[in-house]
């Protein structure tokens, strides 16, 4: 009775000029967003199609589309994963230290130093990946190269100038770190103060308490932050490009002088001599990084809203 | 300037769910109308569907007829805007406009519309609303101070000083004082009775006394549960309301015995 | 006994059962093990060939097992898994520092050698070896920064007004959702659809200043419209009541109370977003190129850019390599100031336009 369906109510209140006008701006600016996000899956599509229906040998080297991009793809995938790997843990001790251990007066101070890692621009890491953590990693490389060469990933031999996969991997780690412990922080923060008391009540150690009422809770904001993070890495360019001597077949082999580029490297290093079918061709595979990348940060904002509607907040 | 309101049959709907059902109602010129009655049972939703401010939320709605002199404010044809440049309002909280001065927020109804004023015509006008609020002595010296360093009561004033300053004929007070301290309540209320000589006044109020002391004509709302849709009960003289009701609820309200 | 989770390392937390008669270990005693662990790791490091590296990765290693183990022995199994977390998230925290502080450092000591006059007022016109500036890069970088933000804050800001004042249901839901998907297009990807769009019109060979706007506009739109709508949410409904009260139509409600009241929040938007764009280099790549003389016109062909300079300085060095590397690293360390100064003015923008509230 209550909720009755009303009858069809007055006509729509009179709107002014003013204010048709404006909404109207206002709308077409979101709508106008939507279609630059069309506008590049078309152009680049419409770009792409002469590299994909090409016939293979006119496809630089000589073999089809899918024999170019799949070790470009291997790279991409190599290098990211690396990265997630040794950011993830990294990221979630310093968002644990930032959120829970740290003095609060300086808490937030050191945040934003954290924070102040996302702000160099790529390029500047990669000068700083190639001058100087490439040649201090060459002794882990060949430490790893002696000790762990049964394992594929560090078959070798070791590279002499440090600018392999492994380097690569390591750079973007620092890179993707801010994004991943600046989303792990929020979540532990609003970790419900209620369950963190009753823990500590009960008698718990402060990692029992994180243990048992914040890391629950915070999981799936890590690992959409991960999520993230990895979007970041499938992109990053000018750093790979800079640090990789890339350029070689699919391998896992992280440590040897001979690595596969990433497709977002191999764009920007090979896209001012190209011509012609060249282009279409590393468009084209700007596509694949596009639907890659589209699809690991749809996933990652799924996880948030999801965990949003569920912590009501917002 | 001050002006009857007639409502007639007047339902309130937020999207499909009816708020208020069936309020029949004259409010009278020159006079304070309080509206009492227990949380959720539609007294602010009703009057904030007099200035036709409850459209800002999205999917509410009303039918029925509210007439003002001779005009229904739901007619087709009319533009909400013009409506509440007559039917002015005063909220719960003050929410004087923390960017501007006390002399800006008390001509803001003009200046955001961009109406041009010579600097005197400016200048009485912030001097005859401030008066009109009992605000003028207290601030005339620090007018090109923020606003939002008043005190709570103050801030109030300068609210009610903001709205009678675009010249409405009735003016809608949303629980005024419930934010607000005894004394400064006081000098609201003396205010109100001022005011009540230009403008038709009405009061959403949590407080039975302070219906009791201002208002002319009361009106009680009430609802039957949770999910019921508000109604108006009574609406009578105040001084009938609160010592020889109509109806038991009404009794049972002002007696505290409800729920 | 204290609930307080951030009060130092040995606070009294109790375990369950007793209050008193647990034996602890007081913070100096702590830190001495922690050290001595530190030691033995720096003694085995010079063992095995001494290397900086190696002393602290086993220093740091010996000095957490040394505490976990006393720990341990001393104070339980659960304080010392307590301890033990403490000196991992707190290791954590610290190597995240090393490559900060060893980035900036070795920025500044290579890149302050060209730090100079010259630097400021020279282009590459001409100039193989020696000498030569990036004059023309730090304009081009202004100008092109300075078109995508005229590009971008409008729409921006907008999308956010519509997203915060007006929108309702799918669109809203769609937008919200595409935002946060836009933010995570890679910034060559972002170049590739400039390319792509302006060759359609213009043909394959074309580079453009304007092009390289249109690629940051699409990195930054986002960034905008998230930072714009967090601010404009701020904004309290009061106000915006309190104007409709007033018989003032929406727009002018939005334009003359809603954005004064958060303008201090916008500019320290808009400036991040800004900060965020400067120093991209990879859509500049493709879209702009890079030329040695000075050209000040995004509509005409090649311009230089900052971080485009830096890379082809660095990457494609001539006959006199030094001088190219030199002029790499004073332009990396010009971008990190470029962007860090942006970061500061961000955050006096928010101090110093704050509205002056009582509440």
């Amino acid at each position: 009775m209550t909720t009755t369906t009303a009858p069809p109510g007055p006509p729509r209140p009179k709107r002014r000029a003013g204010d048709r006008v404006f909404a109207g701006t206002a709308k077409g600016s979101g709508i106008f967003i939507l279609a630059v996000l069309a506008g590049v899956a078309v152009f680049l599509i419409s770009e792409a199609v002469p590299a994909l229906t090409a016939p293979s040998e006119d496809v630089a080297g000589g073999e089809g589309f899918g024999h170019y991009v799949w070790p470009l793809v291997v790279g991409t995938l190599l290098g990211a994963v690396l990265a997630l790997v040794v950011a993830t843990p990294l990221a979630v001790g310093i968002a644990l230290y930032i959120t829970y251990y740290a003095p609060r007066r300086i808490a937030a101070g050191m945040g934003y130093v954290i924070d102040l890692l996302a702000a160099i621009p790529s390029v500047v890491y990669g000068f700083w990946g190639v001058a100087v953590l490439a040649p201090t990693l060459v002794p882990f490389h060949e430490w790893a190269a002696d000790n762990l060469g049964w394992i594929p990933l560090f078959a070798g031999p070791a590279s002499t100038s440090g600018r392999t996969m492994l380097t690569v991997g390591v750079v973007l780690a620092v890179m993707i770190l801010p994004i991943i412990s600046a989303i792990s922080r929020e979540v532990f923060s609003q970790a419900p103060a209620l369950h963190r008391e009753a823990a500590l009540a009960l008698g718990a150690t402060r990692w029992e308490m994180i243990k048992m009422a914040v890391l629950p809770y915070g999981r799936s904001g890590v690992i959409a932050g991960a999520m993230l993070g990895l979007g970041r890495a499938l992109g990053e360019t000018m750093a790979v490009a800079i640090v990789l001597s890339g350029g070689a077949g699919a391998t896992l082999n992280l440590i040897s002088s001979s690595n596969p580029s990433t497709i977002a490297s191999n764009i920007a290093l090979s896209f001012a001599e190209a011509s012609g079918l060249e282009v279409n061709t590393l468009i084209a595979t700007g596509l694949v990084l596009f639907v890659i990348t589209l699809a690991v940060n749809m996933l990652a904002r799924w996880i948030v809203n999801r965990r949003a509607d569920f912590s009501g907040a917002n | 300037m001050a002006k009857r309101i007639e409502v007639s049959d007047l339902n309130i709907y937020y999207g499909n769910f009816l708020a208020v059902e069936g309020v029949n109602v004259s409010i009278e010129p020159r006079s304070i109308t309080a509206l009492i009655g227990p949380s959720g049972c539609g007294k602010s939703t009703f009057l904030r569907s007099l200035n036709r401010m409850h459209e800002v939320l999205p999917g509410a709605r009303v039918e029925g007829k509210v007439v003002m002199d001779g005009q229904d404010l739901y007619a087709a044809d009319v533009d909400p805007v013009n409506v509440r440049r007559q039917i002015g309002m005063v909220f719960q909280r003050p929410n004087p406009f923390p960017t501007m001065s006390i002399y800006d927020n008390v001509i803001a109804g003009n200046r955001l519309n961009n109406n041009k004023m010579k600097k005197s015509e400016a200048d009485d006008l912030v001097e005859k609303s401030l008066r009109g609020a009992n605000l003028w002595n207290e601030v005339k010296d620090r007018l090109d101070r923020p606003g939002s360093g008043l005190s709570g009561g103050q801030q109030q004033r300068l609210c009610i000083a903001r709205a009678i300053a675009v010249e409405p004929d009735v003016l809608l007070m949303d629980e005024p004082c419930s934010a607000l301290d005894p004394i400064s309540t006081l000098a609201i209320e003396d205010l109100m009775t001022e005011l009540k000589e230009r403008f038709t006044i009405v009061i959403v109020t949590h407080n039975m006394q302070q219906a009791a002391r201002v208002s002319e004509s009361t009106g009680f709302f009430n609802l039957n549960g949770v999910g019921q849709p508000g109604r108006l009960i009574e609406f009578n003289p105040t001084e009938k309301i609160f010592s020889n009701p109509d109806e038991k609820a009404t009794e049972d309200y002002i007696s505290g015995r409800f729920g | 006994m204290s609930t307080d989770t951030r009060t130092a390392l040995p606070t009294p937390t109790p375990d369950a059962g007793s209050l008193h008669g647990e034996r602890r270990l007081s913070r100096a005693v702590l830190a001495g093990i922690y050290l001595a662990g530190v030691a033995l790791g720096a003694a085995l490091s010079a063992l095995t060939g001494f290397s900086v590296t190696s002393t602290v990765v086993y220093g740091v290693v010996l000095g957490t097992l040394a505490l976990y183990v006393a720990c341990r022995a001393v104070e339980g199994r659960r304080k010392a898994a307590d301890r033990l977390v403490t000196a991992l998230v707190t290791t954590a925290f610290a190597i995240a520092m090393i490559p900060l502080v060893s980035l900036v450092y070795t920025v500044l000591d290579k890149g302050l050698a060209r730090l100079d006059g010259d630097f400021f007022n020279q282009s590459m016109f001409r100039v193989v070896g020696e000498g030569g500036g990036a004059y023309h890069a730090i304009l081009g970088t202004l100008i092109i920064t300075a078109l995508a933000t005229v590009i971008s804050v409008p729409i921006g800001l907008m999308t956010a007004i519509y997203l915060v004042e007006y929108a309702t249901g799918r669109l809203k839901k769609a937008i919200t959702f595409f935002v946060d998907v836009m933010t995570g297009i890679p910034s060559i990807v972002a170049g590739l659809f400039a390319f792509a769009l302006f060759t359609l019109f213009f043909g394959n060979s074309v580079r453009l200043g304007v092009m390289g706007a249109v690629a940051l506009s699409v990195l930054m739109i986002p960034v905008v419209v998230r930072s714009c709508e967090e601010v404009l949410k701020l904004v309290p409904n009061e106000l915006r009541e309190a104007s409709y009260a007033l018989g003032v139509p929406k727009w002018r409600t939005v334009v003359k109370v809603v954005l004064p009241t958060a303008v201090a929040g916008l500019g320290t938007g808009v400036t991040l977003a800004v900060a965020r764009v400067v120093g991209e280099t990879a859509p500049l790549l493709v879209t702009v190129g890079l030329i040695t003389g000075t050209n000040l016109n995004p509509f005409d062909g090649r311009m230089a850019t900052l971080p485009v300079f830096a890379f082809y300085q660095l990457t494609q060095p001539g006959t006199d390599t030094q001088a190219y590397l030199d002029r790499a690293w004073t332009a990396a360390l010009l971008l990190i100031i470029l962007v860090m100064a942006l970061n500061v003015v961000a955050r006096l923008i928010s101090r110093f336009f704050a509205p002056k509230t009582g509440r």
